[in-house]
């Protein structure tokens, strides 16, 4: 350890303070994180300097709570059929992970959070994380294509959660619409565990030829280092240590952490950075300013590099006079980018943005040795190893302890709610359907122009989204489902993790996807909690579990902790996005019955289970019971046989059971443009089995086909000799009614489709209308 | 047929209407940057969709002064054909050559949606015997309310200005109005009295494959490109 020269003073004599344990309190900062970085620098940080340990090291940009945990996650495909899904970036490498889909093409995927500026300033807050994680996909030198998002809000009864839903909905489709990317799928749930702390977490898919892949790493001493894009202000100033803490009541304060998005500002970065990025040679290095802006990307880029950065400030666009250094390192202005540029090429990156009316300046240089050194007014206010900031930051193993109400949860029995009563039976089919979690999310979707590029093929509503990718002269479809009940993490967080990642993975193979890689992001509350800690453990452990038996590589994500309300954390909520390939067109399969005729085909057995249910929610008002059981092998056959009956052309169409259980899924066949119903007779059920549980129960591991009636004997056939149970369980009707009974019993249960069409269709537009406003 | 796509800062329908006209009809086409100040030998001019300046002050407002512009309008005032698509008919509005605005959708939200639209006896390209009776068609935008003054609106209607009207969808039952936007006499797309100039709010370019929600952008396509070919604004 070298002890170093005390620096001169700051240029602003506001920033010449002396440290104070308050003042590093006030930054998020551990006495003993303080203890490290005086010892690293051998004197006393600069109020710059830690700032920029502050975002640096907190958890948004470090993951010093979660790290641990995330090496779990396989990084790498280890089987080699089918040829396509080799990793090419890996997780934690560069700002997205990069997938070989064949031909020299590859996609590009990353989910990422803006949970709390949601929060404080819905509709900024939700556009400017649709811009963020924009970034970090045309940063590799990807080109966006799609875009999807994983929403929970509290329960729509409250003004205020309206409110917050109404802001996200329209600050997403805001920013994509005007991004000219399809906003093309996601999933939104409503649970009370939400009020407050909402969770906004944006995904974006882009694609490109292995030779455009971009890497984020300052090399190549005397390179200059460009800044491009936006100029800098005072807006969403310490961001990632916002996103960092627990909210307060106080924290409607931190709305200027909140940075402000201009999507139309973006899309002139986007198109300017591809179109530089398509000059040979040109580039050596790029990384977006999100989180931690300035500081971030150029010490990030430095690490990477192997190498050193100096920065003059001085160089930077202001878009306001008399920023201070801790203000420019700290800024989270939107819509920047850093370049590493080759060395005399300078004029041809200036021309690019000349063009686009962009800012394009010289900010700095890359130098030997491994430090960031910020300059500013001809003094050195910052000098830092960049590693001490990325990579030897600080790494945590919290304790953890399994949380009490657990035992009380498990200890549940469906025998504590009796026989169901024929009248329940009856109508909570459409009190299921009403949920705004498993109602029509046609209301949040209409407002994304979702058909953009005019290469959507599902569009929003199925089990999955699927588009076209033009590559070269060639065509494949690319697939994605996001997926995670937060209530199954809350009971059971280890198979709750499974679920979510084997939910996705089944609405993939419903739809003719073969799976490539997964994203995640990592929903929880306070880690310094022993009992979030154990939450986000165990979900984390299941997800690592699903994904190694799947040879399904994670690629990237995101982790978003302190998501906290008044009654404590929200349900822990690892979402969970896979991408998957479809090359043919005619394999693309949506959930939607389209012959009166046709035979519903039950695959994996009739559900028994309540725990954890939309049901048990709705109908009794519990939150109650274990998770669903899941069974790895069984699910791997399963989504197996859908993908080839789909492929030989058998399946008219696939949907998998979630939410709301059998009956639910079954209506929600039905309600496609052809208007049909259907007759069900349930055969060879068990004399003892809660019909509760058989129509409403959400056991996993279960997906339902419309075959051809000639078809039918032969599939079921097949499925049996494949292990998986398999029943006819009725037929596609011609009228618009649906109608359930089982052998020998004497329950007959009847619905009119436009009466539950209606119940789904209404209950989202009904809570968010607006007096005087036609919807 | 040469067919110029003018691409506007934040245009973000500009792939998309060069792929429907280079691919679907397999004419030359090519983008054509704001900044410049020709057409060159453009037969045909399509102002795409997208949030043209980032819809600042009011979508179309700046477009209308870029380079370019200036030589749409003289291009315009010599008979040539020009179709505005969504935020291409906003440009066209702003900068005079076509009657009437484009505000805010009544409903105050973004609409993505493929809509049932009404074909009008708009002249010898735009009427039922060469689109059919009703074109199922997406709309996807914020700012799509038609507006016009009476007088205005009188003459739309009095010299067949008046392209396509939001239909009616659904069965007998189940009849509602699909006006996404609330625009006068449900108004989805309009012509210049003389009948060069074109703009409409739905999306044709996302009806041509066979994945799309329908195929019936083609047609509409195909009548631009007549009009275009016979010299439509010539004597009409």
């Amino acid at each position: 350890m070298t002890v170093s020269q005390k620096l001169s003073p700051n240029p602003d004599p506001l920033l010449n303070v002396r440290i104070t344990p308050e003042l590093v309190n006030k930054h998020g900062i551990l006495p003993e994180e303080y203890e490290k970085i005086l010892g690293e620098l051998g004197r006393e940080p600069t109020l710059t300097e830690l700032g920029i340990f502050s975002v640096m090291w907190s958890e948004h940009c470090s993951y010093k709570n979660s790290r641990p945990l995330l090496k779990q996650f396989p990084a790498e495909k280890y089987r080699t059929d089918p040829p396509y899904g080799k990793v090419l970036v890996k997780a934690g490498e560069e700002n997205a992970g990069v997938i070989d889909i064949g031909e020299g093409w590859a996609i590009c995927f990353k989910i990422e959070s803006h949970n709390h500026p949601s929060a404080v300033e819905p509709f900024e807050g939700a556009a400017t994380g649709v811009g963020g994680i924009i970034r970090d996909i045309f940063t590799m030198g990807a080109r966006p294509v799609l875009l999807t998002n994983s929403l929970r809000f509290g329960d729509l009864g409250s003004k205020t959660v309206r409110h917050i839903f109404r802001g996200v909905v329209a600050g997403i489709a805001h920013y994509g619409n005007c991004m000219g990317i399809p906003t093309v799928g996601g999933d939104v749930y409503f649970d009370p565990s939400y009020e407050g702390n909402p969770l906004v977490n944006a995904l974006c898919l882009g694609v490109l030829r292995h030779d455009q892949i971009k890497r984020g790493a300052a090399s190549g001493v005397g390179n200059p280092v460009f800044y491009v894009g936006a100029s800098t202000g005072r807006d969403g100033l310490g961001g990632a240590s916002f996103a960092s803490r627990e909210l307060s009541e106080e924290s409607q304060a931190d709305r200027p952490a909140v940075q402000k998005g201009d999507p139309f500002m973006e899309k002139l970065l986007m198109e300017a950075c591809i179109e530089m990025m398509a000059v040979p040679g040109l580039v050596v290095g790029i990384q977006d300013m999100g989180a931690a802006g300035l500081t971030c990307s150029s010490c990030e880029t430095a690490a990477r590099g192997n190498a050193g950065i100096e920065i003059e400030l001085d160089r930077v666009p202001q878009r306001e006079t008399g920023m201070n250094s801790y203000e420019i390192m700290l800024s989270e202005s939107q819509e920047r980018m850093l370049v590493i540029v080759q060395k005399g090429r300078e004029t041809e990156v200036e021309e690019i943005f000349a063009k686009w009316d962009l800012h394009a300046e010289q900010v700095g240089e890359v130098t030997e040795g491994d430090r960031m050194v910020v300059k500013h007014r001809g003094v050195t206010v910052a000098d830092i190893p960049a590693k001490l900031l990325t990579d030897e930051g600080p790494v945590y193993r919290r304790e953890s302890s399994e949380p009490g109400y657990l035992k009380e949860t498990r200890a549940w029995t469906a025998d504590s709610l009796g026989d169901p009563a024929p009248e329940m039976l009856q109508d909570a089919l459409g009190r299921l359907l009403a949920m705004p979690t498993i109602a029509s999310k046609r209301w949040v979707y209409r407002q994304y122009d979702h058909m953009v590029m005019a290469g959507t093929v599902l569009a929003p509503g199925s089990d999955a989204a699927v588009v076209r990718l033009r590559l070269g002269d060639k065509e494949k479809y690319v697939a994605i489902a996001n997926d995670c009940n937060g209530r199954y993490c809350y009971l059971n967080p280890y198979r709750g993790g499974i679920i979510a990642m084997v939910e996705c993975m089944r609405n993939l193979a419903c739809t003719g996807a073969v799976p490539l890689a997964m994203t995640d992001n990592l929903n929880f509350g306070n880690p310094y909690k022993p009992e979030v800690f154990y939450t986000m453990e165990e979900s984390v452990r299941g997800l690592a579990d699903a994904c190694r038996a799947f040879d399904v590589p994670v690629v990237g994500g995101n982790v978003s902790l302190y998501n906290e309300n008044r009654n404590g954390a929200v349900d822990p909520t690892p979402v969970v996005s896979v991408a998957g390939l479809i090359e043919d067109p005619a394999h693309i399969t949506s959930q939607f019955c389209r012959n009166p005729g046709d035979r519903l085909v039950l695959l994996g057995g009739y559900p028994d289970e309540l725990g954890g249910s939309a049901y048990l929610g709705i109908c009794h008002g519990q939150k109650a019971g274990d998770a669903p059981g899941v069974d790895l092998d069984g699910e791997m056959t399963l989504h197996d046989f859908v993908r080839k009956q789909i492929r030989e052309g058998r399946a008219g169409a696939a949907h998998d059971l979630a939410e709301g259980g059998f009956l639910v899924a079954v209506a929600e066949m039905l309600f496609g443009e052809e208007k049909l119903g259907a007759e069900l007779l349930l055969k060879d059920v068990d004399p003892n089995a809660r019909l509760d549980a058989l129509f409403y129960g959400e056991s996993q591991g279960r997906v339902i086909l419309t075959v051809a009636h000639a078809d039918s004997d032969r599939i079921l056939a097949d499925a049996r000799a494949a292990g998986i149970p398999a029943s006819a369980i009725g037929t596609v009707l011609a009228e618009p009614v649906m109608a359930v009974s089982c052998e020998g019993r004497t329950e007959k249960l009847r619905w009119s489709v436009n009466d539950l069409r209606d119940f789904w269709e209404n209950a989202i537009p009904e809570a968010m209308r607006l007096p005087g406003i036609p919807s | 047929m040469k067919t110029a796509v003018i691409q506007f800062p934040g245009s973000n329908c500009d792939q998309d209407a060069f792929h429907a006209f280079a691919t679907v009809p397999g004419l030359p086409a090519r983008m054509v940057w704001h900044k410049d100040e020709s057409l060159g030998d453009a037969e045909l001019v399509v102002l795409p969709g997208g949030f043209s300046f980032g819809d600042y002050l009011r979508c179309g407002a700046i477009a209308r002064f870029s380079p370019i512009m200036r030589a749409v309008t003289g291009f315009a005032e010599n008979g040539g054909v020009v179709l505005g698509i969504c935020n291409g008919f906003q440009v066209l509005c702003e900068a005079g050559l076509l009657p009437g605005a484009l505000i805010r959708n009544e409903c105050l939200e973004f609409r993505c949606t493929t809509v049932e639209l009404r074909v009008e006896e708009a002249g010898p390209f735009f009427n039922r015997e060469k689109l059919g009776e009703r074109l199922m068609i997406p709309v996807a935008h914020g700012e799509g309310n038609y507006l016009i003054d009476g007088e205005g609106l009188d003459s739309l209607r009095k010299n067949g200005q008046i392209l396509f009207r939001y239909a009616a969808r659904g069965s007998a039952a189940d009849r509602r109005l699909e006006n996404p936007n609330g625009s006068v006499d449900n108004i989805a797309g309009i012509r210049n009295r003389r009948g060069n100039v074109f703009g409409m709010m739905p999306h044709p370019e996302r009806a041509v494959e066979s994945f799309h929600p329908s195929r019936d952008g083609i047609p509409v396509l195909k009548a631009v490109l007549e009009a275009a070919k016979s010299g439509a604004g010539v004597g009409v």
